[in-house]
């Protein structure tokens, strides 16, 4: 264990936000048991006092959520040099085992932090509770993966040893262990680039079918999911090329760093919104004619789809830009 | 405009302390009238009140709000019955906002606070423009005679002026009905007077009013359209002004 | 959209104002919340600051020390070592180094003589640190009188007192002539403290320490970046040794925040109650809260954290210097260099803001559920 200040603030968020998420889904399992809209009992009342605190104990875990994720990838950036081979946050997350399962745990768990979110917000504009029981029934479900991503943090961090001179022995770690690759499997980037722009595309046209017409909102979604997934495969296939300016550097943390400009926060920023809100399309599709969200899920689905959209628009135009302004040329492949 | 069906309101219902303080009351508030609630202390005339004026959701049986759908939920034409007795809570308050302006018998103002800001405090979450909300304020402090207290401090008023400050602030959202819970309890003769000849203004202006009050000013009052009898949690008359 | 945020915007002015119609109560809160943000970031400031010194210093090192082990203690290594050493494919040069540590019984400080570099000394002279200087009030043109192995004392004219821009490891330096320093210390003759390697192609540092620790199983070669990453972990651990001990007082400060929000004075209650029947919405209640709460945790972060700049970076730290800086009766007095991470920001962040956060959720969640009609019946 390394007693770094930010792994305690990464591990004192985390533990913060499992206690809000456990506490949000205990009292999920309460209202999915008890509810019953007709009564006016006093238990009743309770209950939807609590959906109140419910709701802002997961926004607030949201946006734990959210600078958690850039904090980790940063402080794995920063404890580079105390691991041996290590490069940079992929070297460091590579370390042992649990680091890139975190990662990804993290990012899933953003991601359905948000779309429950969405979900909350549209149950909150019908005036029948309409979504109460979806909703709760999949908080349920999401906050043990709080739970989950602090034990991933602990064993991650526990398990990351700095490799220090010690007096006993005068061994040299830098070889004794195999070099920790810096470098993620990357795909073939001339191919990746055209896969991007056509799903791209795809999305985009998609999202507007369904904004005239209502319909396709399933495809929609599916598309945007899979536009995040390429995105991000982009990401380390061929936008880092072009933002590094070298041949072989597929990193996806350094874009977040001070010598590329901060790139990284507002591309993933962009590409996590639109994943969210996209993502939130589909799981509220299905629940269009349910009581009184025919009146309010068009009208949700449609500015929904006008984020998603906008933020994927600014996203390749900002990747675009920099392919063109780089000097660097995807040669070969 | 208002139905009650078999409204009930039960307190700590199931424990030894089981306290029912509306028993199944049916009754009708019409539109543009003054209606007195009459009944001694402890008859349930309050809570009554609070379930009318959606603070509080009765235990059993059903509340109507008839003609004014639009104001009240979305996507809803003027004509159609509104259901508040299992609206969510933001519904409720929603409704509340726009269609009840509330009196309080101790007037209930935010001490430390001026009386401009007092009389404005209901806007802040409409949304409305600050501006014009001050100036809608302004404007019903001086046709309630109280302009000259808009900078100063609520705590240094009589009572005769917290109840005109309250009545504007009752009035800044400009509501279909007002609601006053023993509004003369702490008011002398000559200003519980001038207080139902503010009343008959309102009706003038097209608003209902519905009071509770065992004030024989109140309910003798030429104005009352309707006078309902309350005792212990039930009505046991109704009926029309003489 | 605009009537959004408008409904904000009123929301935030009245939070504003409730905040200064209490104002004995929040600024107690405040205040006591400043005080524990400036500690930490006064802590993580100056580890940030040591690091960045350290690395400094450690700038200059060589790519590579070789010491000698006898059972498993530094042993003086053979000169003849680095001949050998430097035949090795990839070495460009390598220096014998000749330092060791002085104890003077008057002041009880600990120096470290340095027999080696460029410009060395005349015979029978010294360059003082500018530590030592001060500790023992001498000038250029003063005598030392050093005492020896075998009991003799020896006397030095100071030749010149060495500035240097990183104070921390230069204070307590005394640098010598080589054959002065092996009279004094009576060292083994043929031997050095250590080899300095230099190579010439950095990616081969470790290639080369392995060729070295293979040819002679007798010596231990130290990497510079292994003497990075030590000092790095070193002030890490350290100041997280404290930082725990801090989030002790973080911990009963969030209980205390818990306790006072939690216990809504009558006053606060009946104002909740009045706003919630006059047509403000549960909602509308907890965003008033979390905007008191936000006021005040940003306004306790912004000035704990400028309070800790000033603290760290033009005072000197004087609140940690003893905890952290080092053992040494010498004190090194120097200006750590003003730098401010946003990463370090971003952690102080976590560890302040986010619990206090948390802990205001649940009291405001209860004040903003008061009964609309508790207004009707007080």
């Amino acid at each position: 264990m390394i007693l770094h200040p930010a792994i305690l603030a990464l591990l004192i968020g985390a533990l913060l936000t499992c206690f809000m998420m456990l506490y949000a889904g205990w009292y999920g399992v309460r209202i999915l048991r008890n509810w019953d809209l007709q009564s006016g009992s006093e238990l009743q009342l309770e209950l939807e006092r609590r959906t109140y605190l419910i709701s802002t104990l997961v926004s607030y875990s949201l946006t734990f959520e959210l600078i958690s994720l850039f904090l980790l990838i940063y402080t794995a950036d920063r404890l580079h040099i105390l691991i041996t081979g290590a490069m940079c946050a992929a070297g460091t997350l590579n370390a042992n085992a649990f680091g890139y399962p975190l990662l990804l745990l993290k990012i899933v768990n953003f991601l359905l932090a948000g779309v429950w979110l969405i979900v909350n917000h549209a149950d909150n504009r019908g005036h029948d509770y309409p979504l109460i029981r979806v909703k709760y029934a999949g908080l349920i479900a999401i906050a043990p993966l709080s739970l989950y991503e602090l034990y991933y943090l602990y064993a991650y961090f526990s398990e990351l040893h700095a490799d220090v001179i010690t007096s006993c022995c005068g061994s040299l770690f830098s070889l004794e262990r195999p070099g920790i690759s810096g470098d993620l499997a990357s795909l073939p980037s001339a191919p990746m680039m055209i896969v991007f722009y056509v799903v791209m595309a795809a999305t985009l046209l998609s999202g507007v079918y369904c904004y005239r017409t209502g319909r396709g909102g399933y495809l929609f979604s599916a598309l945007s999911c899979a536009a995040f997934v390429v995105g991000i495969a982009s990401i380390v296939s061929f936008i880092s090329l072009y933002i590094y300016e070298l041949p072989s550097h597929h990193c996806p943390f350094d874009i977040l760093q001070k010598e590329y400009g901060y790139i990284g926060y507002p591309i993933y920023a962009l590409l996590f919104g639109a994943a969210v809100a996209g993502m939130g399309v589909g799981v509220l599709t299905p629940f269009r004619t349910r009581g009184s969200m025919v009146q309010v899920i068009p009208v949700f689905t449609r500015r929904l789809i006008t984020i998603t959209l906008i933020l994927y628009l600014l996203f390749t135009l900002i990747v675009s830009y920099k392919i063109v302004i780089s000097s660097f040329r995807l040669g070969g492949y | 405009m208002i139905e009650l069906i078999e409204a009930s309101k039960t307190f700590n219902a199931g424990q030894a302390n089981q306290f029912i303080a509306v028993d199944k009351v049916s009754c009708r508030i019409s539109r543009g009238g003054l209606t007195v609630l009459k009944g001694p202390s402890g008859s349930g005339k309050t809570t009554l009140l609070t379930l009318i004026g959606c603070m509080a959701r009765p235990t059993s049986g059903r509340i109507l709000l008839h003609g004014v759908g639009k104001v009240c939920l979305p996507g809803l034409a003027v004509e159609d019955t509104v259901e508040i007795t299992s609206l969510p809570e933001r519904f409720l308050t929603t409704i509340r906002r726009r269609m009840f302006g509330f009196i309080f018998q101790h007037f209930n103002l935010v001490r430390g606070i001026t009386v401009l800001e007092n009389v404005m405090l209901p806007a802040y979450p409409t949304g409305a423009p600050v501006a014009e909300v001050r100036l809608r304020a302004l404007e019903l402090l001086e046709t309630l005679g109280v302009s000259r207290h808009a900078a100063s401090r609520v705590e240094r008023l009589s009572g005769g002026e917290m109840q005109r400050i309250a009545i504007a602030r009752a009035l800044v959202n400009d509501p279909l009905l007002i609601i006053a819970d023993e509004p003369t309890a702490h008011l002398d003769s000559r200003l519980s007077e001038e207080f139902m000849e503010l009343v008959a203004g309102f009706k003038g202006a097209g608003k209902s009013v519905l009071i509770a009050s065992h004030d024989p000013i109140v309910y003798g009052a030429a104005q009352a359209d309707a006078v309902i009898e309350m005792r212990d949690g039930r009505i046991t008359g109704c009926g029309t002004h003489p | 959209m605009n009537r959004r945020i408008e409904r904000y915007r009123n929301i935030l002015d009245f939070a504003l104002s409730s905040l200064l119609r209490r104002k004995g109560k929040n600024l107690s809160l405040l205040g006591m919340y400043t005080v524990i943000v400036f500690f930490i970031a006064s802590l993580v400031f100056f580890i940030q600051a040591l690091k960045r010194e350290a690395a400094l210093v450690l700038d200059g090192a060589p790519d590579l020390v070789v010491q000698r082990l006898v059972a498993g203690r530094d042993d003086p290594i053979p000169v003849a070592y680095g001949y050998k050493i430097s035949a090795i494919r990839g070495v460009s040069e390598v220096k014998p180094r000749f330092w060791g540590y002085y104890y003077d019984p008057v002041t009880r400080a600990n120096f470290t003589l340095v027999a080696s570099g460029d410009d060395p000394p005349g015979r029978e002279s010294i360059y003082l640190g500018s530590g030592v200087a001060r500790l023992m009030h001498l000038n250029a043109g003063n005598y030392l009188s050093l005492r020896g192995a075998k009991g003799a004392s020896q006397v030095f004219s100071v030749q010149k007192i060495l500035a240097s821009n990183s104070e921390l490891v230069a204070a307590d330096l005394i640098q010598i002539r080589e054959d002065d320093f092996r009279t004094l210390f009576d060292f083994p003759a043929g031997r050095a403290t250590d080899l300095a390697v230099s190579v010439r192609n950095k990616v081969e540092v470790p290639t080369v320490a392995a060729k070295i620790a293979h040819e002679f199983p007798d010596t231990r070669p130290i990497l510079k970046s292994e003497m990075l990453r030590t000092y790095a972990s070193v002030f890490d651990w350290r100041g997280g040794m404290v930082i725990v001990l801090l989030f002790v007082a973080v911990l009963s400060f969030v209980i205390l925040a818990w306790d006072k929000a939690t216990g809504l004075s009558a006053e606060e209650r009946k104002e909740i109650g009045i706003l919630k029947s006059i047509g403000w919405e549960t909602g509308d209640v907890l965003i008033l809260k979390s905007f008191e709460g936000m006021v005040i945790s940003l306004t306790a972060y912004l000035a704990g954290v400028c309070l800790a700049y000033l603290h760290v970076f033009f005072f000197s730290a004087p609140f940690f210097e003893q905890a952290l800086k080092g053992w040494s009766v010498l004190y090194p007095q120097f200006k750590l260099a003003p730098f401010v991470d946003p990463y370090l920001l971003c952690v102080l962040f976590f560890l302040t803001v986010c619990p206090y956060t948390v802990s205001t959720i649940v009291p405001s969640w209860l004040a903003a559920t008061v009964d609309p009609d508790t207004a009707m019946r007080s």
